[in-house]
């Protein structure tokens, strides 16, 4: 005999948990921000209980359209670069033997636990004319004299792609450790190359998995804030800093909401329309 | 001589020996099965051949030209896999078709070959279905189509119907073989399961745990003459009897001399051998009857499965092994005095 489906409020116990979780953290926290973009501000002051969209008539400026634009440019380029680079990482060290991997996941893991702030001054200094990279390819003869790289849009890049980095990896390496190694094999035994394999059989039997992770590298880059003031000159700072600047130092909480909202909105709509591609390129859509 | 040529093959990774000492020919249009246990380096052989391993040593020659080095891509074998390996982002008409796309062959030939393939293993209309959308057994189909769709020069199968249940097995056993009986194709077909190669084969590779071929012949030649103990036992059951060679045409098995038909010519007088009997060449009488080739003995155990039913005899140490049809049943039960009857014919001479 079967028991009975528990009724009621017992049926609902599993799911509370994360219930509260989503609600206490982010569904309450995201309705004042919510809230407070539609709020007056309080020229001097804090902010007044209002209704109004004035907050989101003011958004469109020159200034914020154009970090915008450049906040998501510079977080799908990096996406791109991060996948791009780390597919392959990925894919060879999934290859390799299984003490070796732990290695390689290791360094990898380990490297997280460098903080932004170290991370964006290592690469400024890297980067710098004084005591930089450029003074050793001097030394070899591949350069005049040495230049400064930071700040500037690749030193931005870099870092942002640095700290990426780690998470595109453990990201792409469960799929990719997951691939059935005879997929390879049998495209081979059919006449393809092993570069024709990679690209018809590699790739395309994880089109899913790298979408997943060009969306979650592009999310996650979309945060920036500390390593643009660091590595970026004030035309490469992006959204993030913009949302700061407007919230800290000029203590304007409305618009300041009604930007990080607008930005959240805009990121969603392409997230979306990413996934949307990704999977109407399926067969089973033909 | 037209056939696949594998010369002095080994195949070492790192400090293990995966496949040692072979030499094979493997005649244009058969279906040959590789035979063994797990572990016997079967896969690894079939690999080199396919050109995903290459051999430590030896050469693979193919209608006289040398193979060895030729990478798999360009080597036009179709392949089965154990896992299928079907590509799950495509298509049923896309995996049986990548191999046209790589050579650029064009859509409407693709479509009319893709039709006759799925045709050809019974599966027509399935060609806009996911891989997903299928059950086990016409995955295993749609696999066959693919390997066969770029028309190859040999057919390898890697244990293909073992993720299988044992019915279907059984008719996608009778279906490959008819299948391939049809398109005259030079098969091999990797197995562990010796009645899936008695069923399919024209020829069979027996290859042992030592990594090496024991015995290569048609199903009822490894079947009836087994080359070593190793083969008698793993091609079905055996009853393997040790004695000492006391004639030309006689052996003494604990003090009783047994007829045989034929001794092997490098077998002394004196020398000691093993002589296999298959099960079912034995008959038991009740009692302990004299005569020529009578082992007398006592029944330990009466095995009745319905349709057959194998008598268990200890012959003075020795366990014998009877197996009779319910028709020809004889009269005896546990613990009776009873005597095994080996005719000269069955008794197989093995020296190893």
């Amino acid at each position: 005999m079967i028991e009975d489906k528990p009724k009621g409020l017992r049926a609902l116990l599993p799911i509370l948990y994360p219930a509260v979780t989503l609600v206490v953290f982010f569904v309450i926290p995201f309705g004042i921000m919510l809230a407070v973009s539609f709020f007056e501000r309080e020229p001097g002051g804090f902010y007044t209980t209002d209704f109004s969209i004035d907050n989101y008539g003011n958004l469109f400026t020159e200034l914020f359209g154009r970090v915008l634009v450049f906040s998501i440019f510079i977080s799908a380029l990096c996406a791109v670069i991060c996948v791009a680079v780390g597919f392959p990482f990925t894919y060879f060290i999934t290859r390799m033997r299984r003490k070796a991997q732990v290695v390689w996941l290791v360094i990898l893991v380990s490297v997280l636990s460098l903080s932004a702030v170290i991370v964006a001054f290592a690469w400024s200094l890297l980067l710098s004319q004084t005591a930089g990279i450029s003074n050793l390819f001097v030394w070899l003869g591949l350069m005049g004299k040495p230049v400064s790289w930071s700040p500037g849009f690749w030193a931005l890049t870099a870092g942002m792609c640095y700290i990426a980095f780690p998470y595109t990896v453990l990201v792409l390496y469960p799929p990719l450790s997951r691939l059935d190694p005879h997929l390879p094999e049998a495209a081979q035994t059919l006449g393809a190359s092993p570069v024709t394999t990679f690209f018809t059989v590699v790739l395309g039997s994880l089109r899913s998995a790298i979408v997943a992770t060009l969306i979650m590298v592009f999310a996650f880059t979309l945060g920036t804030y500390l390593i643009p003031q660091i590595l970026g000159r004030p035309q490469h700072w992006t959204l993030s800093v913009l949302i700061t600047d407007e919230a800290v130092y000029h203590s304007n909480l409305p618009l300041a909401s009604a930007m990080a909202v607008f930005f959240m909105v805009v990121s969603l709509a392409l997230v979306g329309l990413t996934m949307l591609i990704g999977k109407s390129r399926g067969p089973a859509a033909r | 001589m037209a056939g696949l040529f594998l010369e002095d093959i080994h195949k070492h990774f790192g400090s293990v020996v995966a496949v040692q000492n072979v030499d094979l020919r493997i005649p244009h249009g058969r279906f040959v099965c590789f035979l063994g246990p797990s572990g016997c380096g079967k896969t690894t052989l079939l690999r080199l051949i396919a050109g995903l391993e290459r051999p430590t040593r030896g050469r693979v020659l193919l209608e006289e030209a040398d193979i060895t080095d030729q990478p798999a891509h360009q080597r036009n074998f179709g392949m089965v896999f154990q896992s299928l390996a079907l590509f799950p982002h495509l298509s049923v008409g896309d995996n049986i078709a990548y191999s046209l796309r790589i050579r650029k062959a064009d859509a409407s030939v693709r479509q009319r070959r893709v039709d006759a393939l799925l045709e050809l293993v019974r599966l027509p209309g399935y060609a806009g279905r996911h891989i997903s959308q299928l059950s086990g057994g016409q995955r295993q189909r749609v696999a066959i189509a693919r390997a066969l769709a770029i028309e190859p020069r040999l057919f390898l199968l890697d244990e293909p119907l073992s993720a299988l249940d044992a019915k279907l097995r059984e008719d996608m056993q009778l279906e490959m073989r008819m299948l391939q009986q049809r398109l005259g194709v030079t098969t091999i077909l990797v197995t562990h399961d010796q009645r899936e190669a008695m069923t399919m084969s024209d020829l069979i590779v027996v290859m042992g745990t030592d990594n090496q071929v024991h015995q290569m012949g048609t199903p009822l030649e490894i079947y009836r003459n087994p080359a070593d103990t190793f083969v008698a036992n793993f091609i079905g059951t055996s009853n393997l009897l040790k004695g000492i060679c006391s004639g030309s045409r006689q052996v003494t098995i604990s003090g009783k001399t047994l007829g045989i038909e034929a001794m092997p010519e490098n077998v002394k007088e004196g020398s000691a051998i093993t002589i296999s009997v298959r099960p079912e060449d034995i008959s038991v009488v009740a009692g302990a009857p004299e005569g020529a080739n009578h082992l007398p003995g006592r029944v330990t155990f009466v095995r009745d499965v319905g349709s057959s039913v194998e008598i268990y005899l200890d012959c003075n140490g020795f366990q014998i092994i009877s197996q009779s049809t319910p028709k020809s049943r004889p009269a005896v039960r546990q613990g009776d005095v009873a005597t095994a009857v080996l005719p000269p014919a069955a008794c197989v001479v093995l020296t190893a």
